[in-house]
């Protein structure tokens, strides 16, 4: 029989170096039923017996106010874990104390690991552990995650431990509250009030904490029960108010901690030093924080991870590209023409290898955003721009999502999107999930450099800087506006501890890299692959009728008749050395110039096509003819798909996203297009839908579709609104 | 010299935490990180834009910007 432990601890306490040092590999990444709350699980296999180990989401406190707080509250609860160990900072004992007293009064059984022990020391924390022990009246243990110290120790005191009843701590939140509780509990015991879930004197502390959540639970239970304690809870209230200027939830915090300093006095702690003194951490803090230096070192850093993530995920992802080229060539040799041959290559194999595409991308942008997050440099971004972004509804932490989506152009939003996880406040990571897709992606960057290249030739440089400014400006202000609309309300307080910096462990490192990016293989794969064949098939269904297909393969032939046999022969044979001859070349030229008519005239005919066609009406408002509404719809699969369908709708036949000079003299000299057409589009393509592996990533990381929904909706609506003002405010003036 | 509001310290400056004034999910945040009356405290720094501010409390470092500041009272010598 296995026991099962649950790993409680403040944020930063080394929590899941610990969890990683008992379980090893043998863990997996869920969620909590219905939360985006994050649930690692492990097993832990040892001389002492087997143990199923839960890491807790870190907290410091235990109250109803955070979605992380009432998930670890409700699993102890629910699931009665057979021991809790509250992994503890030996160098700050106090504040972590603070989480361990609340797990005593709720009586649950618990074991303390006094962690980073090695720390302490050095700073001159001189902890005499039992007394501590004797004190709390439980087992605490000396442990070192980072080095897999005290584990055995550790494993060892919980055996030993399990089993035996725990006594709810009792506190004295001083005359009138412990009155109060006094008789509360009595109330919540003879009426056995939630007594089943909590101890009594629990729950009338959470009465006097206004904690919502019990106080729902109450009502639903007993209502009698429940107006009688409320009404003991607002008497007090109203009491503390008039006498002393306070309220119970203040009063019961200054307690808990007078309770946690008269402990730690009964020689339990001895600093040698002053603890407020700086310590090594402060003095890299005093440059890296700097007024003048900080900004700078910081930009420094942001470019330095884009390099690391844009460059070096470059090789395997071309590694990847290859292996998708070859299997698909080799599809295409094996498989006989037609549909089937279309479905395996355009829609599985450019699916499959779409979603693979990016795990270079996501693995190396993790590897890099845990270092930052691990070392404690992340806190320091957050800390120096939250100004910033608290003017637009953000909050600091917003910052990596936002460059990493291409707030420096070339990111990507799907690791931006998922970025946005090391944001703990719900509405600003909602705002930020929802407006990073405006940054510019890798795969705008062809739309851009087309548009550009064709039309603003004079000024590429500050065409370009302007799209930046605009996509920059656009985010901010549109999340101001749905901060101030559909997701409104008060900012989430930014009170935050500046961890001390630490050099991340590889190990840490390397296993929550692989998380998210086999999270990503698994649960966006599958999704993306359905939506990729839709697409393919949108693009392909329904197909030119037969007459149509033999009028164009009566022009191929009559080209082929009129040629001479031997120019025939030297297209359809094996290629030669020197290249072909010139009759040679323009039959070949005047062939592929029918191709290109043939498949566009066939992606008119699809339903893409057909869509696009219908829309010309409303579409022509911007500027946009049926062609550039089917690149558009194109561009859903992926952004830079906008230039190869635009080929198609040209009779170009595929472009290369990477050669569009033909292209570029195509629309320039097609009707309708000019400047303010190609401004427009630009417009619509920083804003416009993010493509569909971006929504399934934002519908994840949201936990709702509702979210995903919107993103489209929202988004396109915004770009169509500012691509028809462009156009014709654009058309009135020049 | 009395009891001001921590947006008002200097950096470098130390004092013991005299009232803490919010209720509320901000009063809870900044109470449970240890903010409570009698800690003694010594402003750190401040961010490039002077908002938020950086303090030492109980021998580690907490943020928080001034608005949240404003709710912390504070006894300097």
């Amino acid at each position: 029989m296995s026991t099962a432990i649950a790993l409680a601890g403040n944020p930063n306490s080394g929590k899941t170096t610990l969890f990683n040092a008992l379980t090893g590999a043998r863990q997996h990444v869920g969620n909590y039923p219905g939360v985006t709350v994050e649930k690692k699980q492990g097993t832990c296999v040892s001389d002492t017996g087997t143990f199923e180990v839960i890491d807790l989401p870190g907290t410091y406190s235990l109250t109803a106010y955070s979605l992380e707080e009432v998930v670890a509250r409700d699993f102890l609860v629910n699931e009665k874990p057979d021991m809790v160990v509250n992994i503890v900072d030996a160098s700050n004992l106090e504040r972590n104390l603070y989480l361990s007293v609340q797990f005593l009064e709720m009586g649950i059984p618990v074991c303390l690991a006094l962690n980073m022990m090695d720390v302490a020391d050095k700073r001159g924390i001189k902890i005499n552990v039992d007394k501590l022990s004797q004190l709390i009246g439980i087992p605490v243990i000396r442990t070192v995650a980072r080095a897999g110290r005290g584990k055995t120790e550790l494993l060892e005191a919980v055996s030993a431990r399990v089993g035996e009843p725990p006594r709810p701590l009792k506190i004295s939140y001083g005359a009138d509250i412990d009155r109060a509780l006094d008789e509360m509990e009595d109330i919540i015991s003879s009426a056995d009030f939630l007594t089943g879930s909590y101890p009594a004197r629990w729950i009338a502390l959470k009465y006097l904490e206004n904690d919502e959540q019990i106080l729902e639970r109450g009502m639903a239970q007993n209502r009698g029960v429940a107006v009688k304690l409320a009404d003991i809870a607002s008497r007090l209230a109203g009491h503390l108010a008039a006498t002393q200027d306070t309220h119970p939830e203040g009063m019961i915090a200054d307690h808990r901690y007078g309770f946690i300093n008269a402990l730690l006095k009964q020689n339990v702690v001895v600093y040698a030093h002053d603890r407020n003194r700086l310590q090594r951490s402060d003095q890299i803090d005093k440059v890296l924080t700097n007024r003048f230096f900080g900004p700078m070192i910081m930009v420094g850093v942001i470019l330095g991870l884009y390099h690391f993530t844009f460059t070096y995920s470059v090789l395997p992802a071309q590694w990847l590209e290859v292996l998708f080229e070859w299997i698909g060539n080799g599809a295409d040799a094996t498989l006989p023409g037609g549909l089937l041959k279309s479905l395996v290559i355009s829609g599985l194999i450019d699916g499959v290898g779409g979603v693979l595409g990016f795990v270079p991308l996501i693995m190396f942008m993790f590897l890099g955003i845990s270092f930052l997050e691990d070392s404690g440099y992340l806190a320091r971004m957050a800390f120096m721009l939250d100004r910033v972004f608290r003017m637009f509804g953000l909050h600091g932490s917003s910052v990596m999502a936002f460059i990493v989506s291409g707030g420096i152009a070339g990111g990507c939003a799907v690791p931006g999107v998922m970025a946005a996880r090391t944001l703990k406040s719900p509405k600003e990571r909602l705002a930020t999930l929802l407006t990073v897709p405006f940054m510019n992606c890798g795969a705008k960057l062809p739309v851009y450099a087309l548009l550009v290249a064709a039309f603003f030739a004079e000024n590429q440089a500050q065409v370009m800087l302007v799209i930046t400014l605009i996509s920059w400006v656009g985010a901010l202000l549109v999340a101001r506006l749905l901060r101030s609309t559909i997701i409104r309300g008060e900012a989430t307080p930014f009170v935050m501890e500046l961890p001390p910096y630490r050099l991340p462990t590889i190990r840490g490192l390397l296993t929550h890299t692989w998380e998210r990016t086999w999270q990503y293989m698994k649960k966006a794969g599958t999704v993306i692959l359905g939506i990729s064949i839709l697409l393919w098939a949108m693009m392909t269904f329904p197909r030119l009728d037969e007459a149509k297909i033999s009028e164009f393969q009566a022009k191929r032939d009559t080209i082929l008749r009129a040629a001479s046999t031997g120019v025939v022969a030297e297209i359809d044979g094996p290629e030669r050395q020197g290249g072909l001859s010139a009759p040679a070349l323009v039959l070949k030229e005047s062939l592929a110039t029918v191709d290109g008519e043939e498949a566009q005239a066939g992606l008119k005919n699809s339903a893409a096509g057909r869509i696009g066609v219908a829309m010309e009406g409303v579409s022509g408002l911007a500027g946009f003819d049926w062609r550039t509404n089917i690149a558009l719809v194109g561009g859903f699969a992926a952004k830079e798909v906008v230039v190869s369908t635009l080929g198609t709708a040209y009779s170009l036949g595929e472009v290369d996203p990477e050669e569009t000079a033909s292209l570029g003299d195509r629309l320039r000299s097609a009707p309708g297009w000019g400047p303010v057409t190609a401004f427009s589009l630009i417009i619509f393509t920083i804003f416009y839908a993010p493509c569909f592996v971006t929504v399934v990533c934002i519908a994840r990381e949201t936990g709702s579709w509702k979210w995903a929904g919107f993103s489209v909706i929202f988004n396109t609506a915004l770009a169509f609104g500012l691509s028809v003002l462009t156009y014709q405010v654009g058309s009135a003036i020049f | 010299m009395g009891i001001i509001n921590l947006r008002e310290m200097r950096v470098e400056q130390t004092g013991v935490v005299a009232a803490v004034k919010a209720s509320g999910e901000m009063g809870r945040r900044i109470r449970e990180m240890g903010l409570v009356p009698g800690k003694k405290i010594r402003v750190q720094g401040r961010a490039p834009l002077l908002d938020p501010v950086s303090l030492r409390i109980m021998g580690f470092t907490l943020t928080l910007r001034n608005n949240e500041a404003d709710h912390v009272q504070v006894e300097v010598a």
